[in-house]
């Protein structure tokens, strides 16, 4: 499988992306590969306005039709939007990971040393990838 | 689903495939200084009819006293068919099954319950229910702090008039997640939690208010006024309630502007013998926008590939097989058995069959405190309106009242003196929709001759 990777994004190890705008904030929503791997999402549990984040702290919570996964805060700072058509339309983030299905947006004052570009992030997707072959596609041992 | 046990030849057979010689060779990692081999001091064995006979003996000596005790259990007639159902192989099991799809009765029985008790309740959303009444409440707790939102306090306020086993099972069960909870002080007139108890934690932040009703006395809260004061304060409003009193009481999803948040109790009122304290079942309801925090399994209806109505488990990222250790409770058993009995005794009574029976309880109790209050030196406690039960004031040390009322085959009900020291001598009574006049009758003249 390969997925939409776009190099003008951050990323994390956890599959989180990464916008930088001008203004002192970033929006993250979570990777076309992790929607994929996580199927047809039917719940998300949003952070409310205003809560305090550390990087790597668990925030939101995805919720499809075969698992429920955390959603880490890429880097530390104060959660100053929601995406609230989250709420009735999970499905936004399978449809559109990169626009319409934004999580979060952080002020931040944050450096971005931490986080992958778009090349390291496709190496983790790809190894992701044969796990994923890996696990479907057992091989026998005699 | 008839549970067929494995026959001689079916474990031959796995033995074989495991080649092992002996079911006892799958256990030889044990060190052999563990078993304990045989059991020392064991009587010889006795066949079927001299045990029977044995234990017909025996319980001749306990013969079954006249029951006036309440204080959580309740004794209800339970219509034979309930327990003549529950008992069929199909259903005899406590568990919601393993691949649960695959047992469509059982999974209807639980859809069927869970329809009940959101309608009994008043709320959107009922489980498959709990282990008991105190445990379904500590979830409910659990369950108001990780949702309430505009809280980030894990202190919860109950009242001191809610059941002492109740308080305590909940703090055994939330002090290591770190709730804190506050005991509110019940009016020494009424019995009752007033708003000048919680006026002293207006504008705190705490995340939830337990409202018991019936409360332990058995006296009606003003369920309304703290329900809204509980919503006043972005606290949640957690009710305790009676399940048979929800007959004929006002639901705790109508309670106040909005309505009650969570409600939980114990079931044993529906279905379930005393039997010696248990097994019971709890009960957990909630508002729909709170379900992905609730506890528990949940059964829905659905329609399969080919548009046929089904039933199936629902929701269940909440559950640690999912979830693991974020899931929403470490514990997703439910009390299968008891639900079913719960279910066929709700179907069997109906609305107006347990309205019925919620108003004899009533009635009866209204009655027996009428009669015990005459004998000389009995008054009521507290002056406020009951459902089925009620405090009384005696004249002399409660235990050796109740030592006397056994003696005389009278179970007269719960010595508050313990629980509730600033009582002095006050005596929990009750009677259910099963005495009946000249029991009532019965309890007045042992009362007056043992005082």
């Amino acid at each position: 499988m390969s997925s939409n990777i776009p190099s003008d994004l951050h990323y994390t190890e956890s599959h989180e992306w990464v916008r930088v705008h001008d203004d002192g904030t970033v929006t993250v929503g979570i990777t076309d590969h992790a929607q994929h791997l996580l199927g047809d999402l039917v719940f998300v549990e949003i952070p409310e306005v205003g809560r305090a984040v550390d990087a790597a702290e668990a925030c939101a919570v995805v919720e499809s039709v075969k698992a429920a996964s955390d959603i880490y805060s890429p880097l530390e700072g104060v959660i100053v939007e929601i995406n609230e058509a989250l709420a009735d339309s999970p499905e936004l983030i399978n449809e559109d990971p990169y626009g319409e299905g934004w999580i979060f947006r952080l002020k931040t004052t944050a450096a971005l040393d931490g986080l992958l570009d778009a090349v390291a992030y496709e190496a983790i997707a790809a190894a992701d990838d044969e796990d994923e072959a890996s696990l479907a596609n057992p091989k026998l041992i005699d | 689903m008839p549970f067929i046990p494995h026959t001689p030849d079916d474990v031959r057979a796995m033995l074989a495939a495991l080649d092992a010689p002996t079911l006892a060779a799958l256990f030889d990692e044990i060190p052999p200084a563990l078993p304990i081999g045989e059991l020392p001091g064991l009587p010889e064995a006795l066949n079927e009819l001299q045990v029977s006979r044995l234990l017909e003996g025996r319980a001749a000596d306990y013969p079954r006293p006249l029951c006036f005790l309440g204080a959580g259990a309740y004794e209800h007639h339970l219509p034979a068919a309930v327990w003549d159902i529950v008992g069929r192989g199909e259903f005899y099991s406590a568990y919601t099954p393993y691949q649960p799809e695959a047992s469509q009765g059982t999974l209807q029985v639980l859809y069927e319950y869970q329809s009940m008790m959101a309608g009994l309740t008043g709320l959107a959303v009922s489980n498959a229910s709990l282990y008991d009444g105190g445990s379904a409440l500590a979830e409910a707790l659990l369950m108001a702090v990780r949702a309430n939102r505009k809280s980030k306090s894990k202190r919860v306020l109950v009242p001191h008039s809610l059941h002492p086993f109740y308080r305590r099972t909940v703090q055994a069960i939330v002090h290591n997640q770190d709730l804190e909870l506050v005991e509110l002080a019940y009016d020494p007139a009424g019995g009752h939690t007033p708003l000048a108890a919680l006026a002293p934690h207006a504008g705190q932040d705490f995340a939830a208010l337990v409202i018991p009703q019936p409360n332990f006395f058995g006296v009606l809260e003003e369920v309304d006024a703290l329900t809204d004061w509980a919503h006043q304060q972005n606290a949640l409003a957690v009710a305790v309630v009676n399940p048979t009193a929800l007959a004929i009481l006002k639901p705790p999803g109508q309670w106040g502007k909005t309505g009650a948040d969570i409600a939980c109790g114990d079931g044993q009122p529906l279905g379930a013998p005393l039997s010696s304290g248990g097994p019971y079942f709890g009960f957990l309801c909630c508002r729909q926008d709170l379900v992905r925090q609730m506890p528990g399994r949940l059964v829905g209806r659905t329609v399969d590939l080919d548009g046929k109505s089904g039933f199936t488990l629902t929701l269940q990222a909440r559950e640690q097989h999912i979830r693991r250790s974020k899931a929403t409770s470490n514990i997703c058993t439910n009390q299968g058995l008891m639900v079913t009995a719960a279910t066929l005794y709700l179907s069997l009574l109906g609305p107006h069959g347990l309205e019925q029976v919620a108003t004899a309880c009533h009635a009866n109790t209204r009655a027996l405190v009428e009669r015990l209050t005459r004998v000389t030196g009995v008054s009521r406690a507290f002056d406020r309106p009951v459902f089925h039960e009620a405090v009384l004031n005696l004249p002399c040390p409660v235990g050796e009242v109740l030592d006397g009322l056994l003696a005389r085959g009278i179970l007269g009900g719960f010595d508050l003196s313990g629980e509730y020291p600033e009582l002095g001598n006050a005596l929990l009574i009750c009677a259910t929709e099963t005495r009946e006049e000249n029991d009532l009758q019965q309890y007045a003249e042992a009362l007056a001759a043992v005082i």
